[in-house]
This record gives structure tokens, C-alpha cells and sequence, in this order.
């Protein structure tokens, strides 16, 4: 649960009264939560905790990071994690009806 | 295990790894307190490049491994009930309740679902409201702003099916308790860094000081976990016992205020018990009053659990650092992965199930 690879911000926008973002690891793409790193801006890096940005990392740093866990080996793997947890739901392809 | 020994043989570590070699004098014990690095190091074969004076000792810092019995018999209980969606990391489905785990009552149809994010769970509450949606919050520090952020939704949702199952843990208590221990072996700790990259490092000079230990804010990856080591082992050699940051670049002493602001709002601290060690004053958090009315133990009165642990398991030796995970006789036997026996077997963070993955039972001889 801990191991978090740094993404990238793409977007940021408010959703039901709350900071979003979408965020980019590697090629995957998630929407994350940015209430707690209010200081962040589009294209900064994000170290991100079960859908909750908790830090901000330099670029430099970030990308040292992403590296390394591709050295190792460890990139496609936490990427695996990511995309494991991208069906919460079996959700049927419903219209979206935003409520 | 090619990619170990390309990490192995990098300049990088090999230059680190001779810093310590150059250093140490005499048996020193350290303990990572936190389950992620504790499976980066056997991952990466870190504890195998350090000189033999260095013992790595595997704190408890898996959520999922401590997380007490009773607790996940009350989770059974509420998921196996009639309308509920119980949803829960993954990691959590295979731990061994009393008598059974997630994954088996959801064989026999109950809807548990494995959830990034505890926000899946407060979307998954407004798109079913006829249903009762019941998230599992564990988690140390770091996962507290997340489950936090959830029950403050919910709660502004004015979503009536929503509720959590709260078990939470906090590491300075649970390093303090194994400070105070008459069996401890601990020299010096290596804070996990995103708990502080959430909470920050101010709680540690008073602990560092009180017990002459010394304590570095670490992080995750192989070279991080090396630099963590040699900060411990110099301030050993040296006779300091203080609180360093090696990981600076995510963690600064106050932590992420917003984050702390919304965790007072919604929990407060509460003993806890700890699977294997037990109990662990104010070594929790809670839901506070305000916010009872989220509480899945109170919707649900899942007071009266009665819970049993399996006779075999000694994961609370494990968890001490009194014993490695292959001393335990279970260990590969009567406890894998596929059948554990106890919480550290299960998940990818727990000691057991790191040596079990990194065949480290058959690299070792069974010795401290
Ligand atoms: S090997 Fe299994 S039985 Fe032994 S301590 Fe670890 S989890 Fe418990």
C-alpha cells in the first residue's frame, strides 16, 4: 500500500465541493483527490496515497523516483495495483446520471 | 532475481553498503517500522548486502497484519447481513478471522468489493441508495487523510447508507510500547516516511530523547532504505541518538497540515489493540462522537464478537522482532500465502508473506 509511484497532474477541477485532479502514472491515469496539497498546480508531481495526494515532490526528484522503480522493475508492477483497483464495481454501462 | 542484483551491484549501493561495512564496530539492531519497507528490503535483498553486525528487525507496521481478530469477525458479520455492499482494500479479504475470511463469505454471496480508494466506496453510496454501503477504514497515519476525507463527504452528501468500520493505528505509540518492552531488542528505528510525509517528525525528538534511540524518517525505495541504515548506523557508532530525515524530498517536520486538520475534525485517539502484541494505550483512532452516526459498529451492534486466534500462529513474535518470520515451525507448512494462518502471512507487506515470496526460508539457515 505504501510503495506510491509520484504522478504528474494533468487537470485540476472541483467535484461535489471538493479539490480533484487527474493524474498521470506512467500512462495511467487516475482521478485523484487534492484537497490536502492545495499548494499544487498543473504539471507539478504528487505522491499519492489510496486515491489522496499527501505530498508534493519535486520534478527532479520524481522523475529520479519513476527511473528507479522502472530499473527494478517495480513500475509495471504498481502500475498492475493501480489498474487492479480501477473496477470498485462490476458497474453495469449505465448512462452516468451525475446526482 | 535479475532485477535484485542489478539494484545490487549498482555503483550506488555498493558505495553505500561499503560506508556501513566501514563504520560498524561492533552488533548493532535496527527496526523498519513500517510493512512496505520491510518488503523492499527482502524484495531487494537489502538486509543481504549489509555487513553481518547489521540485524534488520521487521516492526509492525502492516496495517493489514495488525488489525485485531475481532475486528475482522465484526466485518464478517456486517458483510454477511442482507443490503450491504462491504467494501475494503484489497488486502483484507484473505486475513483469517476467528473462523473464516472476507473471501469466504463473498463465496457464499455477500457483496464484498475491493476498493481503491475509500472515495469508491462514498461514489458507490450515492449510486445505490437503497443499499448499505460499509467501507473497512484501516490503515496507519498515512491512509487516516483518505478515510478522514470519506466520513467529512459523506457527511456533507447527507448520505444516510454510508457508514465505516474504523480501525486505525498510530506508529509512535506502537514504537513506544516496543521501547517499554522488557524483551526489547530495538536500537534504533527508521520512521516510515509517508506516515511522516502525513503527520510529520515532531513527535519523535521526545521518544529519540526518553529512551537514547535513535530514529531517521526514511523512505521506500532499495537506495533510500540503504541511506536510512547508514544515518542509524552512524549515530550508533557515534553514540547520538537523534531524529533525521533521509527523505526530505517528500517529508518536512510539520507533515501536511490540511491533512492533520481534517483527521482532528473527524477521529480522535482511542487504545487500541494490535493484533499478536495487544493492547497499546491511545494507539488509535476513532471516529469521535460528532461522527457516530458513520460508525458501522454502531449501525450494526456488532458488540459482542467473540474472537479466537489460531493456536499455532506466533505472529505477535514476528511482529516484536522477536522471532523471524521462517523460525515460526508453521511457516511453509501449516501457514502460506494461500492458507495463512495469521495476518502477517497475507499480505504483500507482511514479514511472513515477504519471506515466503522471496523464498528467503531456503536462502537461510534458521538462526537469528
Ligand atoms: S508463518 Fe504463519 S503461523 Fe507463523 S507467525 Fe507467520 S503468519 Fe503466523
Amino acid at each position: 500500500m505504501c510503495l506510491a509511484v509520484p504522478g504528474k497532474v494533468e487537470s485540476i477541477y472541483e467535484s461535489q465541493g471538493t479539490r480533484m485532479g487527474r493524474v498521470n502514472f506512467g500512462g495511467v491515469v487516475k482521478e485523484v483527490c487534492l484537497a490536502y496539497v492545495p499548494e499544487v498546480r498543473q504539471g507539478d508531481y504528487v505522491i499519492v496515497h489510496v486515491g489522496f495526494a499527501i505530498s508534493r515532490i519535486d520534478e527532479a526528484s520524481a522523475l529520479e523516483t519513476l527511473r528507479t522503480f522502472e530499473q527494478l522493475g517495480l513500475l509495471e508492477e504498481e502500475l498492475e495495483e493501480l489498474r487492479a483497483g480501477e473496477e470498485p464495481s462490476p458497474a453495469p454501462p449505465e448512462p452516468a446520471a451525475p446526482q | 532475481m535479475k532485477y535484485l542484483h542489478e539494484f545490487r551491484d549498482g555503483p550506488k549501493a555498493q558505495a553505500l553498503a561499503e560506508q556501513i561495512r566501514r563504520m560498524v564496530t561492533r552488533r548493532w539492531a535496527i527496526m523498519e517500522v513500517c510493512g512496505g519497507q520491510t518488503h523492499s528490503i527482502i524484495r531487494h535483498g537489502i538486509d543481504q548486502i549489509l555487513p553481518p553486525e547489521i540485524e534488520l528487525i521487521h516492526g509492525p507496521g502492516c496495517p493489514v497484519c495488525v488489525t485485531p481478530v475481532e475486528t475482522i469477525d465484526k466485518a464478517l458479520a456486517i458483510a454477511s447481513q442482507p443490503g450491504v455492499i462491504f467494501c475494503s482494500f484489497g488486502d483484507m479479504l484473505r486475513v483469517p478471522g476467528s473462523r473464516e475470511d472476507l473471501f469466504a463469505v463473498k463465496s457464499r454471496g455477500a457483496d464484498v468489493r475491493v476498493v481503491y480508494s475509500p472515495l469508491d466506496a462514498v461514489k458507490l453510496a450515492q449510486r445505490e441508495p437503497q443499499r448499505q454501503v460499509v467501507f473497512f477504514a484501516i490503515g496507519f497515519e498515512t491512509t487516516a487523510p483518505a478515510n478522514a476525507m470519506a466520513a467529512k463527504l459523506a457527511r456533507q452528501l447527507g448520505l444516510k447508507n454510508f457508514s465505516l468500520l474504523v480501525s486505525h493505528v498510530l506508529v509512535p505509540p506502537a514504537i513506544e510500547a516496543i521501547l517499554n518492552s522488557p524483551h526489547n531488542r530495538v536500537q534504533a528505528f527508521l520512521a516510515a516516511g509517508h506516515v511522516c510525509s502525513v503527520m510529520g517528525y515532531w513527535q519523535y525528538p521526545p521518544l529519540a530523547q526518553r529512551y537514547r534511540v535513535p530514529i531517521v524518517v526514511t523512505g521506500f525505495e532499495p537506495l533510500d532504505l540503504l541511506e536510512g541504515i547508514r544515518r542509524a548506523v552512524a549515530q550508533l557508532e557515534s553514540g547520538r541518538a537523534e531524529v533525521e530525515n533521509a527523505y526530505a524530498r517528500v517529508v518536512t517536520y510539520h507533515g501536511n497540515r490540511a491533512a492533520q486538520a481534517v483527521i482532528e475534525e473527524v477521529f480522535t485517539t482511542t487504545d487500541r489493540q494490535w493484533r499478536g502484541i495487544g493492547l497499546i494505550p491511545q494507539s488509535g483512532w476513532r471516529l469521535r462522537p460528532e461522527y457516530a452516526d458513520l460508525d458501522a459498529e454502531l449501525r450494526f451492534g456488532t458488540a459482542e464478537v467473540q474472537a479466537e486466534e489460531s493456536p499455532l500462529c506466533l505472529s505477535g513474535q514476528v511482529l516484536q522482532g522477536i522471532i523471524k518470520p521462517h523460525e515460526c515451525p508453521a511457516f511453509g507448512k501449516e501457514c502460506t500465502p494461500r492458507t495463512p494462518l495469521g495476518a502477517t502471512m497475507v499480505s504483500a507487506e507482511g514479514a511472513c508473506a515477504a519471506y515466503y515470496h522471496y523464498g528467503r526460508h531456503r536462502q537461510m539457515p534458521v538462526s537469528g
